[in-house]
């Protein structure tokens, strides 16, 4: 089976190093790329590159270094406004990853805009890291969450979503795609009738900038934010993106240099422009030139190609599993990007991890943190499979039959 | 100090080094997961409970007129408490202060130190730590 003509997964796969290394003396079928993806050839080329021959500290230097790490460095910028459609690179901010960019915009559009009184909307669906910078907040500012709850294949209840709204949040916050159930969410759909209703929007696009185009001027949300690590990049870097008229709106989070314009004790310290402004400290280099790398290496496979093939590895899982006992799906969401959620009948999902893992396959298990979600499941946890550029039908087929063998041992 | 529990160990071993590959080691395991004794209900409660990330463990000791240790445990992850029932054969009935100074070493010898590492999550290095406190508490006359 081949996902079209233009695609050619044996010759990505080559571009990863570590998918030819093998796992208690098989070879490594990955299939944890919603935890983190594995790099190609091109990010660690990137990365070593500007550690090896451009390193310097940025924006500060009048040296040649200086100069062109700065270059480096801002060109990745401008790599992630192309690839979200941004206005403008003073909407695009460094930072450390998506949680990190959640807490930025709690912290600072959080810390102005919500207060006693006040409500924002989140759902059952989100990651902690999309529930708890909210909680650590209304906490302290006294202000509550409405959380939008599922139907039952995974999809978020529209009629909630509009009694929320009645409820006049200043905020809805939800994923783009689940971690926990590879459910594709309406953004458009929603943003826009979170707006109609007054909201500023969030949206957490860990799951799905590394599987789907995304256009931040046609989703019209005022926050969207990625990490690195997800989309072929490195740990320790990801973006926020923001309205520039909210980003510039809002006060700096963490103070020091580079988000400074001038600093004085006697007539008091003014802060630097968009983006910089929220960028205190020495950045990431390294990683935010290697996101840029791995943008750039994601279109050169094509979005709309990743898309399809792992469209055709997720329907092909779905198919393979269905056919061991006791299969039983959690999320089967008519429009899914990249992960395969499952428990089977009288299994634990640790149990079944363990036993996977002895066969060279690695998914994960457990809650995916997701615990309010799992809680209103009542499961313990899933084992997830999640796929990305590199999979292969064949070792989807590997991965059910592997989990039909693991099955009959625990039962 | 000759202590009851290293010959157990190297029972468990000894044991373990008759399987051939890791599918026959793990069958092994969840076996002895089956066989481990019911924990009794009333010390299947949440104060018992020694959560895991992933896979969640119970622990009940108790003392007997001689001073020895006796465990009930389980697991609601069958290789887990396969690993369980391992802990439980080279620890319990044995004197608490041999409990308490116990080097575990079977793990390493059977290959399946990684499943106490506190990355696995599952609940049987905590289970471990709590069997020695138990050592220690009833060692000091507790």
């Amino acid at each position: 089976m081949t996902t079209s003509s233009t695609y050619d997964v044996h010759a990505i796969r080559a571009q990863f190093p570590i998918l030819s290394r093998e796992v208690h003396g098989k070879p490594l079928a990955y299939f944890d790329s919603a935890a983190s993806a594995q790099k190609p050839q091109a990010v660690i080329d990137a990365q070593a590159r500007y550690l090896s021959h451009t390193h310097s500290n940025i924006h500060r230097g009048v040296h040649a270094l200086a100069q062109e790490a700065t270059e480096a460095y801002e060109g990745a910028r401008e790599k992630v406004r192309a690839h979200l459609g941004a206005t403008s690179t003073r909407e695009i901010l460094f930072v450390g990853g998506t949680t990190d960019g959640i807490n930025l915009v709690a912290q600072t559009w959080g810390r102005t805009n919500l207060g006693t009184g006040d409500c924002i909307v989140l759902t059952r669906m989100e990651h902690h890291s999309n529930i708890v910078p909210w909680q650590m907040l209304a906490q302290e500012r006294g202000f509550d969450i409405h959380v939008v709850e599922l139907n039952p294949d995974g999809t978020l209840d529209d009629d909630q979503f509009v009694q929320h709204l009645n409820r006049g949040p200043k905020l809805v916050a939800f994923t783009h795609v689940s971690n926990a159930l590879g459910t594709v969410n309406d953004v458009k759909r929603w943003t826009a009738a979170a707006h109609d209703a007054g909201a500023t929007v969030l949206v957490d696009g860990a799951q799905s900038v590394p599987h789907l185009a995304v256009n931040v001027q046609e989703l019209d949300v005022d926050f969207y934010t990625f990490s690195g690590h997800k989309t072929y990049g490195p740990t320790g870097i990801g973006i926020l993106y923001g309205k520039e008229a909210l980003l510039d709106a809002m006060p700096p989070w963490r103070g020091g240099g580079e988000m400074i314009g001038t600093v004085s004790f006697e007539n008091g310290t003014t802060y630097n422009e968009l983006p910089y402004k929220f960028e205190a400290g020495t950045p990431h280099i390294s990683g935010g030139i290697a996101l840029g790398a791995a943008l750039d290496w994601m279109n050169g496979v094509g979005m709309a190609s990743l898309t399809a093939h792992e469209h055709v590895l997720t329907q092909h899982a779905h198919a393979r599993l269905a056919e061991v006992d006791g299969m039983r799906f959690i999320g089967t969401a008519p429009c899914k990007a990249g992960v395969v959620s499952f428990l089977i009948d009288g299994v634990h999902p640790y149990d079944l991890g363990t036993l996977l893992d002895q066969l060279g396959i690695a998914v994960r298990t457990g809650h995916h943190c997701t615990e309010p979600l799992m809680d209103k499941l009542g499961i313990p946890g899933t084992v997830r499979a999640s796929f990305g550029a590199y999979n292969t039908v064949e070792e989807v087929d590997r991965l059910a039959e592997a989990v039909a063998r693991a099955a009959a041992m625990l039962r | 100090m000759a202590s009851t529990i290293d010959p157990r160990q190297a029972e468990i071993a000894e044991e373990f080094a008759m399987f051939g590959d890791w599918m026959e080691k793990y069958e092994h395991i969840i076996s002895l997961g089956r066989e481990l004794a019911p924990m009794d209900p009333a010390d299947k409660v949440d104060d018992n409970l020694i959560k895991g990330c992933q896979s969640r463990v119970w622990l009940a000791a108790k003392r007997d007129d001689r001073g020895h240790v006796h465990f009930a445990a389980d697991s609601d992850a069958i290789i887990t408490k396969g690993l369980v029932a391992l802990m439980v054969r080279a620890l319990s009935d044995a004197p608490a202060a041999d409990i308490a100074g116990a080097n575990l070493t079977f793990l390493d010898e059977i290959g399946l130190h990684s499943h106490l590492s506190p990355t696995r999550s599952n609940g049987l290095q905590a289970m471990v730590k709590q069997m020695k406190l138990y050592g220690l508490a009833f060692t000091a006359g507790g």
